[in-house]
């Protein structure tokens, strides 16, 4: 008995999962469930820079047959076989292109796996395709892509956050159970929120950066994006663990992840609500829901505590020196010698140097190029110590208020982004604008904490999914993975199902948009 | 601090190898000016007591084994170039000959 394709896309990684181990479908029905899927919405949605329908298929072949086989070969099949996963395409694929969502690298393709990568294919979860991102990860709505904004499941005209709005469509449309993001100032986190799906930054060092495009190398981490708290958890499992490629890597097992989301239960911990992180400039539904998060802990037996990180108020202006500096150093390689584009000046002579400089100019968009430009002022001689030097040890000062704060509290929590999704071109032209999204997801990048974000319920006066971070102290991702997935099967209960099940269908959605096109707004 | 001007921003994109227009400069000088202005308090937060955080936690002496490991053929390594020739990574000329 196979189960209708549009079923089966619904299903939770782990539900897909169970349902494989059962046999009750084929990896292969459940892939081309989610190709097909694909090929109806993300024309309209535009997560996904490439599908890999071939090798993706041919990989739920394997693990069908080895299924089928029976004995040691199914034995050893790792849980998650069979269940499809998207990778944001600033992640290095073999047999696939890499973007980083920039013309730059148009065409590119790697000669090597990441590491996540590697693990993926040992457990044998086919590979859907690439998802779209802000060029090289820069931007909170994916309209800094090269290729073309990603679009908000929940309403098309809305951004999906960014920069991994590519990997949260995809999971918020049903393109796929699971997904790759990469957070450096919350580029896993903010998506989440604003597409009503789970995104988890882990601790600096908890999975392996080796072979994700490097943006700020001592910010950037790797991380699951899922629709639900223990998908995550599952996720990160497969992808976590020490890598000798990557010298920041830790040696911690963090292998207790699923295990904590299955606890069930926050009865005596203390959550600590981050004074500065809420209130003003707070749109007034996420604030309501986020207050309604913490009245559901408190009644479910959690301690509510406030604690006060006063240092966070100059932590998105060292996070705008700190990145662009080192994104002004990470991408120097890409010069037009090794790889990508090469654009030759129109006239005069032809050297390197003037080879380089014209195919940097067309090959990086604005935001790219005021980043650059950007950290090469904040590096250069005379404003290295008031700049990046003063940068640097804002950050200690954002620690030691982390490690205060987590004296007197198990987690904390925050809304994860101050507002719900806004509209397409709304900031587009103002950077500062767009760089506000981040104010409450950038200290965990600073400190090297780990930080979940989760569907936390729709503000009142737009509808709109709003998200609940939580925060803990560095290495102990499974507090969040158990008080996130308490917090979800609360709120779940109060709703009567996934916040995603209240999400237009994508077909109507379109059909809605057409017809109001007339009027001009809808 | 001083402010970010229109000749800065023209210095800093040479040093960082990007050609821009005179239209881009004027845009850049001042959509940087407004940043740098948003980010200048940092410069005041901390005293010469506190010590920089160049990495959020900390390891040392990160080291392995000194023994041959993976390493990409002359194909690979060339396989995204714009230009090779002889195994080799094919560039314009290094010096200006004039």
């Amino acid at each position: 008995m196979t189960e209708l394709k549009n079923e089966l896309i619904r299903h939770s990684a782990a539900d897909l999962a169970a349902k494989l181990a059962a046999r009750e479908v084929s990896a292969v029905e459940v892939t081309q469930a989610h190709l097909d899927r694909i090929a109806d919405v993300d024309g309209q949605v535009n997560a996904f820079l490439h599908v890999n329908s071939e090798e993706a298929l041919a990989v739920a072949a394997e693990v069908d047959a080895a299924r089928a086989a029976g004995g040691a070969a199914a034995e050893e099949l790792h849980a998650l076989a069979g269940v499809p996963i998207a990778v944001k395409d600033l992640i290095v694929t073999i047999g696939q292109p890499t973007t980083a969502g920039s013309k730059i690298l148009e065409g590119w393709h790697s000669p090597y796996d990441a590491t996540v990568v590697k693990k993926l294919r040992a457990a044998k979860m086919p590979i859907l395709g690439k998802t779209n991102l802000d060029e090289f990860a820069m931007g909170s709505s994916t309209e800094h892509s090269a290729y073309g904004p990603t679009r908000n499941p929940w309403d098309l005209d809305r951004i999906p956050g960014g920069s991994g709005g590519g990997s949260a469509a995809a999971v918020a449309a049903f393109e796929a159970p699971l997904a790759l993001g990469t957070d450096t100032g919350g580029s896993i986190r903010q998506p989440g929120a604003v597409t009503g799906t789970v995104g988890m930054k882990p601790t600096y060092g908890a999975v392996s950066r080796y072979g994700a495009i490097a943006m700020a190398s001592s910010l950037d981490q790797i991380g699951p994006v899922s629709r639900t708290v223990l998908d995550s958890a599952l996720l990160q499992e497969v992808i976590g663990g020490h890598d000798p490629f990557d010298s920041t890597s830790l040696t911690d097992p963090f292998n207790n992840l699923v295990a904590a989301a299955r606890v069930g239960n926050v009865a005596g911990m203390k959550i600590g609500i981050i004074k500065e992180l809420h209130g003003e400039g707070y749109q007034g539904g996420v604030e309501n829901r986020f207050n309604e998060s913490l009245q559901l802990l408190k009644d479910a037996g959690a301690e509510i505590v406030e604690v006060s990180c006063p240092n966070l108020k100059y932590a998105l202006g060292a996070y705008y020196l700190i990145m662009p500096s080192e994104v002004s150093s990470n991408l120097a390689k890409f010069d037009g010698v090794r790889f990508g584009m090469r654009v030759l000046p129109k006239d005069g002579p032809m050297t390197i140097e003037r080879v380089m400089g014209a195919t940097r100019a067309a090959g990086f968009g604005d935001e790219v190029k005021r980043r650059i430009i950007l950290g090469t002022y904040a590096l250069s001689a005379g404003y290295y110590d008031a700049y990046y030097g003063s940068a640097q040890k804002v950050r200690t000062l954002i620690q030691r208020d982390f490690d205060a704060a987590f004296a007197k509290a198990d987690v904390l929590i925050s809304p994860t982004a101050p507002t719900t999704a806004f509209k397409l071109g709304e900031k587009l032209d103002d950077p500062l604008a767009m760089y506000l999204n981040d104010v409450a997801t950038i200290p965990a990048n600073l400190a090297g904490i780990p930080g979940l974000s989760l569907p936390g319920g729709l503000a009142d006066e737009d509808g709109l999914p709003v998200g609940i971070q939580l925060l803990a102290p560095a290495r102990e991702d499974a507090r969040l993975y158990r008080v996130g997935a308490v917090l979800e099967s609360i709120l779940e209960e109060k709703w009567g199902g996934p916040m995603l099940a209240q999400a237009p269908d994508l077909k109507n959605a379109v059909l809605d948009a057409a017809s109001t096109t007339a009027g001009g707004s809808n | 601090m001083a402010a970010i001007n229109r000749d800065d921003v023209a210095h800093l994109a040479r040093l960082a190898h990007i050609e821009m227009s005179a239209e881009e400069l004027d845009r850049m000088a001042i959509e940087l000016a407004v940043i740098v202005d948003s980010v200048k308090s940092v410069s005041e937060a901390a005293g010469d007591d506190v010590p920089a955080t160049s990495h959020p936690i900390p390891l040392t002496n990160v080291f392995r084994e000194d023994v041959v490991g993976h390493t990409f053929t002359a194909e690979q390594a060339l396989s995204g170039a714009p230009d090779a020739f002889e195994n080799r990574f094919k560039v314009p000329a290094i010096l200006d000959e004039d």
